[in-house]
């Protein structure tokens, strides 16, 4: 059942703090990672707090909160969480702490931090909120599993109004080291907004924390609706792929013309990238095309961007230039549709719609 | 079904050890860690490689444990449930761990301490991520239409069974294989450890001087399928999840509320949803960890409940330890036996109730009981609460 998104919270590598703006000014970091543009964190957190919560903590609950505000709910029916590796700085604390103090009693604070459920139940205990904390974990389909759920919620259950529902990841120092000597990455520094020209190998990785508050009804603020999500584990080749996307549309009634922009998930890895420019030649050769992880990086929660992107595009009628793949004149957008995959193993499609 | 754990490697030898009343629980053979012959852990009794062995699998560097243990259990739901014989129906995955493949990371890191920029196997790294052990049980078993991973801590596998019941009911699955599976490592007993939750001695589920948990590690996955399956197939259902219910304590990242108030609530939404009454509910299988907070707080909240009519409950914690993610579908599987054989195990190392409680478990195994309903508790970090129901066909 489609949900409203009508309100969002979203701390990226990009000015995305403010909803009044999109993508005005467009940030390059000119190195090899993107990280976020944190936020003062004291505008959202109380000290004590504060003072404990990790680095995705912080990120994950402040976009919560900004979300929640902009919706003005206090008390969602659900609280969902998609992320890929959790919270890896706590993780990475504790594994040390264990070494050096040779598995003597240590500080419990990173291992009670670590859970990767940390983000959502934080937020619950922010709010005192009761209902329904889920979060899940699946590589590239983690915040995809988040939408299903919640889209499955709104049809199981009338009474379910608001779901508070994120993606977040985090970027850690010993992630980059690690992740770097398995060559996921372009090396040196380079211009990340020319990341389809530079041909090394590997790609960018970033890092985000992108809420949004999915409703059954529109709000004052509404800036989109969310139609469907679609997920395929390994697909066999192409035409498995390009059948995915026909009949994910064909759910929705619509055809490939009726896409008035679709969104890849293009991330400088040029091995990789084949998929999405031959799913390209085969399906999308007449609609317009545009990508968006040369703006936050890849991560395997990086399609909340990405839903982030499309809600702006249709709310704002505006597509930037930044995100095109190819110059176009953008008519009325009315449907907007992401194909993502991460690792060309898991595949997935996000369609939203003007309202 | 299909569970490997501490008390054996398949669902036969665990029922074996449940009606003999034996503990998986012993001090640690497996763990390389400091607290061996200091404190005892529910270990599946076989290295990696014993396990590798069993599993026919040569080459396992890139294997986590977690993984293993799931493979291992995956394979025997899938050929308990006949898997195979139905092809063409919709078949998916939803399975729960917490720890992934940190069992690995932590023979990486050490190496990598020391020298970041070549120190440690990096095929130790490549299992690392929750969903690293999903998609090898669904790859090992051909599994494509529905493939994701649940993380809520102890509450986990809970979630997972659940998640895949509403597949099921929205029509989006025919059959879904549902569980967790986690093993046990370094980074989670020095983690219990630090919070000064783990017993030195046999843990002691809803004792007056119960002193924590005993870590332990398994696998247990069920096959839950729609009512046109198994029509279809002409199974014989082994049970029916009639009802469950997640809610959030909200009141501290680890410990829970004294009224154990998301508790309450998980078990009111299971009861709400299966359309029973408590009076329907003949034996409780509790979360139980024995620590000082949960039994206390649960036993609150069965208290709440039930109020004077609270049913018969244990928490079979004592056998098979405190399997975390693992923990809400090898209780699952459990309730399941419990159902199918008319039985009830006993809570193991019961002396003295609570006395703020005066609730006293289930202490000797009960045969040839008629049970209708079994309600399982799941509670997790992080305020996590999940309740079944499971009823007989």
């Amino acid at each position: 059942m489609p949900a409203y998104i009508n309100s969002i919270g979203n701390i990226s590598p990009q000015h995305s703090l403010d909803n009044n703006l999109f993508l005005e000014e467009i940030v390059d970091q000119y190195g090899s990672h993107l990280t976020c543009k944190e936020p003062n964190y004291r505008d959202y957190i109380a000290g004590a707090n504060l003072r404990r919560m990790s680095r995705v903590i912080k990120l994950g609950v402040s976009a919560a909160k900004i979300c929640l505000e902009e919706a003005q709910v206090d008390n969602p029916d659900a609280i969902i969480v998609g992320t890929g590796l959790g919270c890896m700085e706590d993780t990475d604390k504790f594994l040390s702490a264990i070494y050096e103090s040779n598995e003597e009693i240590i500080s419990p604070t990173q291992f009670i931090q670590s859970t990767h459920n940390s983000v959502a139940s934080q937020i619950a205990i922010m709010l005192g909120c009761n209902n329904y904390n889920f979060t899940y974990v699946h590589r590239g389909f983690s915040f995809e599993s988040a939408l299903f759920d919640a889209l499955l919620q709104f049809a199981e259950d009338e009474s379910v109004k608001n779901i508070l529902l994120g993606g977040i990841d985090e970027i850690t120092p010993n992630y980059l080291s690690i992740t770097g000597r398995l060559r996921q990455w372009k090396p040196n520094e380079y211009s990340q907004l020319s990341l389809l020209a530079n041909h090394l190998r590997g790609s960018l990785p970033g890092e985000g924390a992108a809420f949004f508050m999915l409703g059954s009804e529109q709000g004052p603020h509404t800036y989109a609706q969310l139609q469907a999500v679609g997920m395929r584990y390994k697909p066999a080749d192409e035409s498995d792929i390009t059948r995915f996307i026909t009949q994910f549309l064909a759910g929705q009634d619509l055809d490939i013309q009726d896409i008035d922009l679709v969104l890849l998930g293009l991330n400088g890895n040029t091995e990789l990238d084949k998929v999405y420019y031959r799913v390209r030649d085969l399906l999308f050769k007449h609609n317009h095309l545009g990508y968006f992880k040369h703006l936050c990086g890849e991560y395997k929660t990086a399609t909340a961007f990405g839903m982030w992107l499309a809600a702006q595009i249709l709310h704002k009628q505006r597509v930037p230039e930044v995100v095109k793949l190819e110059p176009f004149q953008a008519k009325k957008i009315n449907n907007v549709l992401i194909y993502n995959n991460y690792s060309n193993i898991n595949h997935s499609l996000l369609l939203l719609r003007n309202v | 079904m299909g569970m490997v754990s501490a008390i054996g490697f398949d669902v036969p030898q665990a029922l074996h050890a449940l009606r003999h009343c034996q503990t998986g629980i012993g001090p640690i053979r497996f763990l390389h860690t400091r607290h061996r012959g200091m404190l005892p852990a529910a270990e599946v009794k076989a290295s990696d490689d014993d396990l590798a062995t069993m599993l026919g699998l040569d080459d396992i560097r890139d294997f986590s444990r977690t993984a293993l243990l799931g493979m291992m259990a995956a394979r025997e739901a899938a050929a308990h449930a006949r898997l195979h014989e139905q092809p063409y129906l919709r078949t998916g995955i939803v399975s729960a761990t917490s720890v992934g493949g940190i069992d690995k990371s932590e023979v990486f890191f050490g190496e990598f301490l020391k020298d970041q920029a070549r120190g440690g196997d990096l095929h130790h790294m490549v299992s690392h991520d929750c969903g690293d052990s999903t998609e090898r049980i669904a790859d090992d078993l051909g599994i494509k239409d529905f493939v994701s991973t649940i993380s809520t801590a102890c509450s986990s596998s809970a979630n997972a069974i659940m998640l895949g019941a509403r597949l099921i009911k929205a029509g989006m699955l025919d059959r879904v294989l549902v569980g967790g599976s986690d093993a046990i490592t370094r980074y989670t007993l020095n983690g219990f450890n630090s919070l000064r939750i783990v017993d030195e001695h046999w843990c002691r589920p809803f004792d007056q001087n119960r002193n924590g948990l005993n870590l332990g590690e398994a696998a247990a996955y069920l096959v839950l399928e729609s009512a046109r399956a198994v029509e279809e197939s002409r199974k014989t259902p082994l049970a029916e999840l009639s009802g469950f219910g997640n809610a959030n304590d909200a009141y501290h990242q680890t410990a829970s509320s004294p009224d154990g108030a998301g508790a309450l609530r998980a078990m009111q939404l299971a009861l709400h949803q299966s359309g029973l009454t408590a009076s329907h509910i003949d034996y409780i299988n509790a979360h139980g960890t024995a620590t000082p907070n949960n039994d206390l707080s649960e036993g609150q909240a069965l208290k709440n409940l039930f109020k004077d009519y609270l049913p018969r409950f244990s928490s079979t914690k004592s056998y098979t330890g405190h399997t975390l993610a693992a923990a809400g579908s090898v209780e699952a599987v459990i309730s399941v036996l419990s159902l199918q054989h008319g039985i009830i195990i006993p809570n193991l190392n019961f002396k003295d109730p609570i006395t703020e409680l005066e609730i006293a478990p289930v202490v000797a195994f009960e045969e040839g009981i008629a049970l209708r309903s079994i309600l399982s508790n799941s509670f997790g970090f992080g305020g996590n609460c999940s309740a079944m129901i499971f009823s007989s066909c």
